[in-house]
């Protein structure tokens, strides 16, 4: 059969980029093999060498607390997030007017440029002190939900003031995500929408919300990634222990799996950094959890969206 | 063409450029300097000296290193801060001739062999770097406190909880002690700091701190965590009613704790660091050039400030490689000098070790062979 088709031409061009494009696609999965082989091949003293000091009941009652921080502390900055994000996407790309919408479109593009070291050292030295009195005050007047309850820390470096700072750092990529996907509900939904005598809030809710879900589940998962790996931020601003608490406005805070490496790791010897090198493939496995999920979700919310 | 000429003259002209940057530091030097040098020193050392160790040291290493190479161009000193374990560690696989660890050789190390020593032969060590570690805190209008080491101790381990607690308070008549939640704040990451701070506190008050010299806090004692010296010392000042331990240099404006000396109270300075060094015993059972001190957190000598952090300069007696043995020689004299002192308190603000403790020294490097 391919006998009877003409022979296509090769061009050089062709090759080159084809090969090229091949081996861009290749890296990505050949580094997230040579990742997860050294987290593997690492993590193995951690179980079979002497016992460490510091996980004396075993690997995994040492590593829930920074499981339950991590995704506590992820959560809580993604219910900050995202309606916001989806209130800035929305106001940029349907309330704003034009010159306005790309200066805070520039805005918050220029918040994804600050360094997580800023965002560390600006959260403790600003953003903790500020809070102070709220939190106080959370916990005078909603110190019944447990939440809120507890012994108020008098820095205000909290897990709440954690969650706060990831929110600010993963806004600008949800916010410019969901904002490119509000600009792509179709005109003709929208004018549809409006000449049926909805009014621009109901247009919304009926035409750029619909459409715009999978992309606002993706952009939340997105963020969800950078939040759970987030390092340096939470190391500077957050007042760990190891132990596992709900409360956000304490001293007493679980800490997240990567802000754990990054305070143990300079000083640790022996099989104590297998051990939390082992803790850096439990977050890999979570952070390969949530990315099934988000796809997953997409895949699933995609045939209900309005782009059919 | 012509941008890929532009931009191959600008790779060659870059190439220049670094390869001059590179020839001003390296260890062969121009005849000039050897020729200037030798004004001071009959013999021009060249080589290369490799340690690791502690990274209490690591700012002092540095300004050592800098000075040293200044006045021996033709040697190479690297010091990789990996910390203390590993230092030793790697000094004893013979990977490296000199080290500088927070803890004194174990008995247990001194069994065994050491590759970059002649065979048979042990390593000496003395002290090198003295630390002292202020109790700082934060609270208007008081710069100075005083207090037991059982009040410490109470404090750190959660059971002292108001700054008007009478313990404070009966140290400090005529102070005005607010009636504020005390926020004791520590080390989230394992420090050595942590460890002599700890081990001061269960010397000291062995019933109100039970838990030892340890480097991770334990839950039970809650306080608030903070990360590095600086993160301490950031959360100390931005807190109202909080107090905290780190390098005495770092204190800045907070108030410092003065701690109970036998009768007196004494606050942290370079000299009371270095006095209680000198006031220790050493560990018994060592040979004449292993000054390994055990620091007495209970001194009772005047004028001495017990919590303090010390470091260890470790080398061979006699090194299997005579040229390695010279440039110890030289570099660990230049430590232990009162130039090589005050140049590491003037770059770290630690505390420089006394003449007593540098006699001695210079008595064990002036044996090396």
């Amino acid at each position: 059969m391919t006998d009877t088709k003409p022979k296509a031409v090769r061009r050089l061009g062709d090759v080159v980029f084809a090969n090229l494009a091949f081996f861009a696609g290749v890296s990505i999965l050949a580094t997230l093999a040579t990742v997860a082989a050294f987290l593997f091949a690492q993590s193995v003293p951690a179980f079979t060498g002497p016992p460490i000091d510091a996980a004396s009941e075993g690997f995994f009652s040492y590593v829930l607390p920074f499981v339950f921080g991590t995704v506590y502390a992820s959560v809580i900055g993604l219910a900050i997030a995202t309606p916001l994000a989806v209130g800035i996407a929305l106001y940029i790309s349907h309330f704003a007017n034009r010159r306005f919408a790309q200066v805070l479109g520039y805005a918050v593009d220029l918040l994804a440029a600050i360094p997580s070291v800023v965002y560390g050292l600006w959260g403790i030295l600003v953003l903790a002190p500020f809070l102070s009195p709220t939190f106080n005050w959370l916990n005078a007047n909603l110190g019944w939900i447990p939440m809120f309850a507890g012994q108020v820390s008098a820095t205000g470096r909290t897990m709440l003031t954690v969650g706060i700072v990831l929110a600010i750092m993963v806004l600008p990529i949800m916010a410019a995500l969901i904002r490119e996907i509000f600009l792509q509900t179709p005109r003709l939904h929208e004018e549809a929408a409006l000449a049926l005598g909805a009014t621009r809030w109901e247009m919304i809710k009926m035409a750029v919300l619909p459409f715009g879900r999978p992309g606002i589940i993706s952009a939340a998962m997105l963020g969800l990634g950078r939040a759970l790996g987030e390092t340096m931020a939470v190391a500077m601003v957050l007042s760990p222990a190891a132990v596992v608490s709900f409360a956000v406005l304490t001293s007493t805070n679980s800490n997240t799996i990567a802000a754990n490496i990054a305070l143990q790791f300079p000083e640790a010897g022996g099989n104590y950094t297998n051990l939390l090198i082992a803790t850096g493939l439990v977050l890999f496995a979570i952070t390969m959890v949530v990315n099934m999920i988000a796809r997953w979700v997409i895949s699933r919310r995609a045939e209900f969206s309005g782009a059919n | 063409m012509n941008n890929i000429l532009k931009l191959g003259a600008l790779a060659a002209a870059s190439t220049l450029v670094l390869a001059g940057c590179a020839a001003n530091e390296s260890v062969v030097e121009t005849p000039t300097s050897a020729a200037a040098g030798s004004t001071e020193t009959v013999v021009e050392l060249t080589g290369t000296l490799n340690g690791s160790g502690a990274s209490s040291m690591a700012a002092g290493q540095e300004a050592w290193i800098a000075a040293f190479q200044i006045a021996n161009p033709g040697v190479t000193v690297n010091y990789d801060p990996t910390g203390s374990g590993t230092g030793r560690a790697q000094f004893m696989e013979g990977a490296t001739s000199f080290t500088g660890s927070d803890s004194y050789w174990k008995d247990e190390e001194l069994l065994e062999a050491f590759p970059s020593c002649e065979v048979g032969t042990m390593p000496w060590e003395f002290p090198i770097w003295i630390s002292p570690i202020a109790v700082i805190f934060n609270l208007d209008g008081i710069s100075s406190l005083n207090m037991e080491g059982a009040t410490v101790a109470g404090i750190f381990a959660g059971e002292i909880t108001m700054w008007n607690d009478s313990a404070i308070a009966a140290a400090n008549p005529g102070v005005a002690l607010p009636e504020l939640q005390i926020t004791a704040v520590h080390r989230s990451d394992e420090s050595g700091t942590s460890k002599n701070f700890t081990d001061y506190l269960a010397k000291v008050a062995e019933n109100v701190w039970t838990v030892g010299a340890i480097e991770a806090w334990p839950v039970e004692y809650g306080g608030e965590g903070a990360q590095g010296t600086s993160g301490v010392v950031s959360a100390v000042t931005g807190g109202n009613g909080t107090i905290g331990y780190a390098d005495a240099s770092r204190a800045g404006d907070l108030g410092t704790v003065a701690v109970k000396v036998g009768t007196d109270f004494v606050s942290y300075s370079a000299e009371a660091a270095a006095a209680v060094v000198d006031a220790s015993p050493l560990v018994e059972g060592r040979e004449s050039y292993d000054l390994a001190t055990k620091i007495d957190r209970n001194t009772t000598a005047s004028g001495a400030y017990p919590i303090v952090l010390v470091s260890y300069l470790m080398g061979c007696n006699d090194y299997a490689d005579d040229a390695q043995a010279e440039l110890v020689r030289a570099w660990a004299s230049f430590l232990v000098s009162e130039e090589g002192q005050n140049a590491a308190a003037a770059s770290a603000g630690n505390a420089p070790i006394s003449a007593g403790l540098r006699a001695k020294a210079q008595a064990i490097i002036d044996a090396i062979k």
